[in-house]
């Protein structure tokens, strides 16, 4: 081996030490806080309480293919993807209109931005009781009982979310409207467009990488939602608003970790897929601008 | 075809008025350039005409159309823009076509109408031809040169064949090379096109090559109108002067003497001989004095005719010769023909002189151009 190859491996040997120590703090983090609990929860699965949960037993893959095919994960999960498609396009219309709507300079806009981003700055507990009184049957002001029909539940609980989400979407949409150059716009107007064909032909198409973010996190988030479900109908009426995520809290509530372990990482299975499944659908429809062809 | 007019148009924002007054005649088929340092309101006045921006007062015409309150997109303009704004998510083929998906089309003196599918392609062929770009039809403007991507603006905007072209400062992103030959390339599509172009930029350079007539603005106002010889030679005020031309005009204090043919200005502690000018014996005046026209010699003695200068600097550029030097006080450009440095060293004593056309005279108070 010549002296300059040594001296090279020797080099890789260090500046790999090196990596490693810069990698170290985010890996112990991410160990400690994710890696290990997700690792215990799929191992939770493996095994099964007594009645009185002061024993468990290995029962290994069996309980996975037998909760998951269950009637309890299969509703819940059905619960969820009509919570998902109840909050998401909703918000994502209403927040881009919104944003379009105060993406231009007029006197005093910025009042309408705060207003318009306030529900970021509100927490999922104050969005609840703020809906839970909106549309209480008796001093609402709706004067409707939705959470209590078993029909409408999940349909008052969504607009609770729509609504607290609706900040976020806003911020997102504006930030991405106000970097499409105004130039663009312009030139639009010179070619002879329209502004609803200027909307359609030019804004949204540059929009498009923002808008798929919005979907995938307001999806992630629809999968996660628990408090509002909490506060505003605990599950019911008759189960119909248990998602995924209530179903398994109740479940180790009862003391039930194996099978309420095994719905967490079935949920968790999902959520991935449908996040992979979305960029992988609506990737080829989205314009990263300049930098592809 | 047709030209544009203003008529006493004012633009203002707010409280900052951008476009004073301006009554400006662009004639059918000229290459119109507003020239005019930063802020000076020719962009302004170039996106009135795309109806980018209202017009406060007075009145503009396309043609003989008042276009006051015309939407933009019912103007027959088209507009390159600084930035080329093409639409990124497109190629270069579906950029080039926008223009013609958005309007109707007078096709064989018939009724306007859509044009079909073929009659698009067609157009589009015929433009990308006409501006080299048939090879890169099917690219996106992501992966255009800077070059490339301004010849895809220009053949969006003649794909149209509008009325006029508004040209916004389209070769301030190329780089200095590019920019002489694109300049070349812009004045053959002219010709070739015969269509009125308005052309901003805030290079003189540009308004000198391109310019059938130059526009000379400064804080809104139009200062001066007129062939690029025409405001070279007689700058109406000392902005323009100093504004065109590069080294830029020197400029003196000075007291004009006599009258006729015998007139002179006397400049620190020198004279110059000065064009007849109608104003009392004594007048203070500011001389101008372009670099090219200021001729050094060792002085003749009396220092009669001439202004005694004290070397700065010199710089040779191999092809002309700088000189900075100093009158009283006041700094003076010198430019010529010399091979080499010469002999000259800084610190020396220089004797400059100018023929009598060639000295200008302004206002010492309003420098408005004094005489002929």
């Amino acid at each position: 081996m010549s002296r300059s190859t040594t001296w090279r491996r020797r080099r890789q040997v260090r500046e790999g030490g090196i990596a490693a120590l810069f990698l170290a703090p985010s890996l112990l983090v991410f160990g400690v806080f994710f890696f290990y609990p997700i690792g215990r929860i799929v191992y939770l699965g493996f095994f099964q309480q007594n009645q009185t949960r002061t024993r468990q037993r290995y029962v290994g893959v069996e309980q996975y293919a037998e909760v998951l095919t269950g009637e309890e994960f299969t509703e819940g999960l059905r619960t969820t993807l009509e919570y998902v498609l109840l909050t998401v396009p909703a918000g994502l219309v209403l927040g881009v209109l919104l944003a379009v709507a105060a993406n231009r300079r007029l006197r005093g806009i910025k009042v309408f931005h705060t207003i318009f981003s306030s529900t970021v700055a509100t927490s999922v507990a104050v969005a609840s009781i703020v809906w839970l009184v909106l549309i209480n049957p008796t001093v609402g002001y709706f004067e409707v009982d939705w959470l209590r029909d078993p029909d409408m539940a999940l349909f008052g609980v969504s607009l609770s979310s729509i609504w607290q989400n609706l900040g976020l979407t806003f911020i997102v949409v504006l930030a991405g409207l106000q970097a499409i150059p105004v130039e663009l716009d312009e030139a639009a107007t010179v070619d002879g467009m329209s502004p609803a064909r200027r909307f359609f032909t030019v804004t949204l198409p540059l929009l498009s990488p923002t808008l798929l973010f919005l979907v995938v996190v307001l999806t992630v988030f629809a999968f996660q939602a628990f408090a509002q479900i909490d506060i505003l109908t605990e599950g019911g009426p008759a189960g119909a608003t248990e998602t995924l995520v209530f179903k398994i809290f109740k479940q180790q509530q009862g003391g039930d970790v194996g099978e309420g372990s095994v719905m967490a990482v079935g949920l968790f299975a999902v959520t991935l897929l449908a996040a992979l499944g979305q960029f992988l659908l609506l990737e080829r429809r989205v314009h990263y601008g300049s930098d592809r062809r | 075809m047709s030209g544009v007019t203003f008529d006493q148009v004012t633009k203002r924002f707010g409280d900052v008025t951008a476009v004073d007054s301006v009554s400006l005649e662009i004639r059918d088929r000229e290459f119109m350039v507003l020239l005019g340092p930063s802020g000076c309101g020719k962009s302004t006045a170039l996106r009135m005409i795309a109806g980018l921006e209202t017009v406060t007062e007075g009145e503009l015409r396309i043609g003989d159309t008042v276009v006051n309150d015309v939407e933009a997109k019912e103007r027959d303009i088209a507009m390159v823009f600084q930035s080329y704004a093409l639409y990124p998510h497109m190629t270069v083929r579906e950029n080039i076509e926008v223009p013609l998906k958005t309007r109707p089309y007078v096709v064989d003196g018939g009724a306007p109408r859509k044009l079909h599918k073929p009659e698009r392609a067609e157009r589009v062929a015929e433009a990308a031809r006409i501006l080299g770009l048939s090879e890169l039809l099917d690219r996106k403007p992501g992966a255009l040169s800077g070059g490339q991507r301004q010849r895809v603006a220009l053949a969006r905007a003649i794909v149209r064949r509008p009325q006029v072209f508004l040209l916004d400062e389209p070769l301030s992103n190329l780089d200095a090379k590019l920019r002489a030959q694109t300049r070349v390339e812009l004045v053959e599509l002219h010709r070739q096109l015969a269509t009125t172009i308005v052309y901003v930029t805030h290079d003189q350079v540009e308004a000198m090559t391109m310019a059938d007539r130059i526009a000379v603005l400064e804080d809104g106002r139009l200062q001066q109108v007129g062939a690029p010889r025409e405001v070279y030679d007689r700058p109406a005020n000392l902005f323009v002067a100093r504004f065109i031309g590069s080294p830029p005009m020197n400029s003196l204090p000075g007291r004009v003497r006599g009258r006729g043919g015998g007139a002179w200005v006397e400049v620190g502690g020198g004279r110059l001989p000065a064009p007849d000018v109608d104003v009392a014996d004594g007048t203070q005046v500011v001389v101008g004095l372009r670099p090219e026209h200021v001729r050094t010699g060792d002085g003749d003695g009396d220092g009669a005719e001439g202004l005694p200068a004290t070397v700065r600097a010199v710089e040779w550029l191999g092809h002309e010769r700088h000189l900075y030097c100093d009158v009283d006080g006041t700094p003076v450009i010198v430019r010529d023909a010399e091979e080499g440095e010469g002999s000259l060293r800084p610190g020396e004593t220089v004797h400059l002189t100018a023929a009598r056309h060639h000295v200008h005279l302004f206002d010492a108070g309003t420098t408005e151009r004094l005489g002929p």
